[in-house]
């Protein structure tokens, strides 16, 4: 039951394209621990991370424009959120 | 400049623009439809079933064309606890009125069909360019700005989906809350058309839905969800956001507990996933619903908030289609007279009104706070899990069965039983 997951392996089968160097989410210099851990718990592609160090890590390859961290911390910890540019992003081929 | 203004502009060629686009050019209207995907429904996924009726109004039999996965004709609902499940069955042979069924689809290759029914009608679809903004004068929209460019229109009809970005900037849809919205998580899990009808008893053409209260949403308000397509299964779960603070689990970890669990194992051993993704559900009801219309603009499907939280469904996908519909109606009354003021596009607001989409609304208008109990995802299926347990283990001597019933009643406590039930039927 309790098999760790792993949303690397995952999110290995989807087809990105990503926008090299053009981040479409962006994290303010020093998000307040509680609000990043809320996105450690709701980003389904698992992106907002922590070490064994404690230092938080975030990476927008990989990000399924699920919305959730917008809505979720869209003005206390994002400095930025948007769409990808055109024809960037993420693409189903099933949905 | 006036040679390249459209008579209209749709922002999203998901379900509720690509249904606005089609009526609209059907009725001769220049219509243009901007999707920042590659491809409509490139950006697109949902649980998997769209029942048919609004759909079926506009395109009779359309499942005879467009690339529909199964029609469903077998429900479960499961209660489910850490390792145990409970399971309500019900079968019926395939509705005889087509407008009665409901399918299992996929967005990708669903919302590329709609939309090349809106082109076949003569309007213009632009995918791989996301819209940033929209051209406002003296308070009424008159076009969009995407790729540097500027387009104009008489009217926009913003169906750019749950994060409405463009109806936000224009201070028509309120940001949505965490309150109003759940996460929802699939993956599409490949498996062989004959696999598929033996583990959930189908043939030919026929699917199963099957629904799963409890553990999926780790005891908070959500569910795990089942869809059977033509070869595969689409698994996954709901997971309402405002909980998050107080979950240990974090929703991709709940997927994978739950395609672990017993119950769920089995249906999907052997399958390979082929796709992950995930996207926001708007489930706040009437509470979220924004202000639909203005000078030059309407506002249509999750982009509007119509999208329901039925507790045994999700449904968004035929409220999408009905309101695009509506929303074009509305466009094409307003070119006829030639005044696209907010008064005008406001018969919008009225077949809204007058039409399933908000008499639903408003029927399920205090089933979300009724959902929002964690009894039911917790006590209500360990008890009924509880109770199956009892009455299916021999080991000697019987008791009396209202000795193994009561047990687990009193564990949820008689007036949270009350109290709960009545709360429900009041609700719906
Ligand atoms: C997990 C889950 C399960 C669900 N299960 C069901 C179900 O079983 N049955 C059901 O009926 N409903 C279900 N729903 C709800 C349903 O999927 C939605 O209500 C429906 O998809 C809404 O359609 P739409 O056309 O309004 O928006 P979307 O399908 O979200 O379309 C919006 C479009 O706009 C485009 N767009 C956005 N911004 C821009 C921009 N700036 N420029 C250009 N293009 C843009 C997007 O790329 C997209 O194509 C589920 C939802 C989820 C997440
Ligand atoms: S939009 Fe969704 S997938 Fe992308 S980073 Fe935010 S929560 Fe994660």
């Amino acid at each position: 039951m309790s098999d760790a997951v792993n949303v690397d392996v995952k999110l290995g089968v989807n087809k990105f394209f990503v926008d090299e160097g053009n981040p479409h989410i962006e994290l303010v210099e020093n998000p307040d621990p509680k609000e990043f851990a809320k996105l450690e718990a709701a980003c389904p592609a698992g992106l907002y991370k922590k070490d064994e160090s404690g230092n938080i890590h975030f990476d927008y390859a990989g990000c399924l424009e699920c919305g959730t961290c917008r809505i979720l911390c869209g003005n206390t910890i994002l400095r930025k959120w948007e769409y990808p540019n055109g024809t960037f992003g993420v693409e189903y081929r099933y949905g | 400049m006036s040679e390249d203004k459209f008579d209209a502009i749709v922002v999203g060629a998901g379900l509720a623009g690509c249904t606005a686009a089609y009526l609209l050019a059907q009725a001769g209207l220049e219509t243009l439809v901007i999707e920042r995907g590659n491809f409509p429904g490139a950006k697109n996924m949902t649980g998997g079933r769209l029942y048919a009726h609004s759909l079926e109004k506009i395109f009779p039999n359309f499942a005879e064309e467009a690339p529909v996965e199964r029609c469903i004709v077998h429900e479960k609902i499961s209660f489910i606890d850490e390792t145990r499940s409970t399971t309500l069955d019900y079968a019926s042979p395939e509705a005889g009125d087509p407008a009665n069924r409901s399918y299992s689809v996929m967005r990708s290759s669903f919302d590329q069909w709609l939309a090349e029914k809106a082109e076949d009608a003569g309007a213009s679809i632009v995918p791989g360019i996301r819209v940033d903004d929209l051209i406002v004068r003296d308070g009424k929209v008159c076009g969009v700005i995407a790729a540097g460019e500027e387009m104009e229109a008489d009217v926009v009809i913003l169906a750019d989906g749950v994060n409405s970005i463009l109806g936000e900037k224009l201070g028509l849809v309120p940001k949505v809350s965490p309150h109003h919205c759940a996460v929802g998580v699939k993956e599409i899990i490949q498996l062989s058309e004959q696999q598929i009808n033996d583990r959930f008893g189908c043939s030919g053409n026929g699917g199963a839905a099957w629904l799963f209260a409890g553990m999926p949403s780790a005891g908070y308000m959500g569910g795990g969800f089942l869809y059977t397509n033509k070869e595969s299964v689409s698994l996954g779960l709901v997971f309402g956001l405002h909980n998050v603070a107080e979950v240990r689990k974090s929703v991709p970890q709940m997927l994978e507990d739950f395609k672990n669990h017993p119950t769920v194992k089995p249906l999907i051993e052997g399958g390979s996933s082929v796709e992950y993704s995930g996207h926001v559900v708007p489930e706040g009801g009437l509470a979220m619903l924004p202000k639909m219309v203005a000078d030059g603009v309407l506002i249509a499907g999750d982009a509007a908030g119509l999208c329901l939280n039925v507790g045994y469904t999700v449904r968004g996908m035929d409220l999408a289609i009905a309101s695009g519909e509506a929303a074009a109606n509305a466009v094409i009354a307003a070119k006829e007279k030639g005044d696209f003021s907010e008064g005008s596009l406001s018969s919008y607001k009225s077949a809204l009104e007058n039409s399933f989409v908000m008499k639903d609304m408003e029927l399920y208008r205090n089933l979300p706070g009724f959902l929002d109990n964690t009894r039911m995802y917790n006590e209500y299926p360990e008890m009924v899990t509880g109770i199956m347990n009892d009455l299916f283990t021999i080991n000697g001597a019987s008791a009396p069965l209202r000795k193994k019933v009561m047990p687990h009643l009193k564990k949820v406590g008689f007036m949270n039983l009350i109290k709960d039930g009545f709360k429900g039927v009041k609700s719906i």
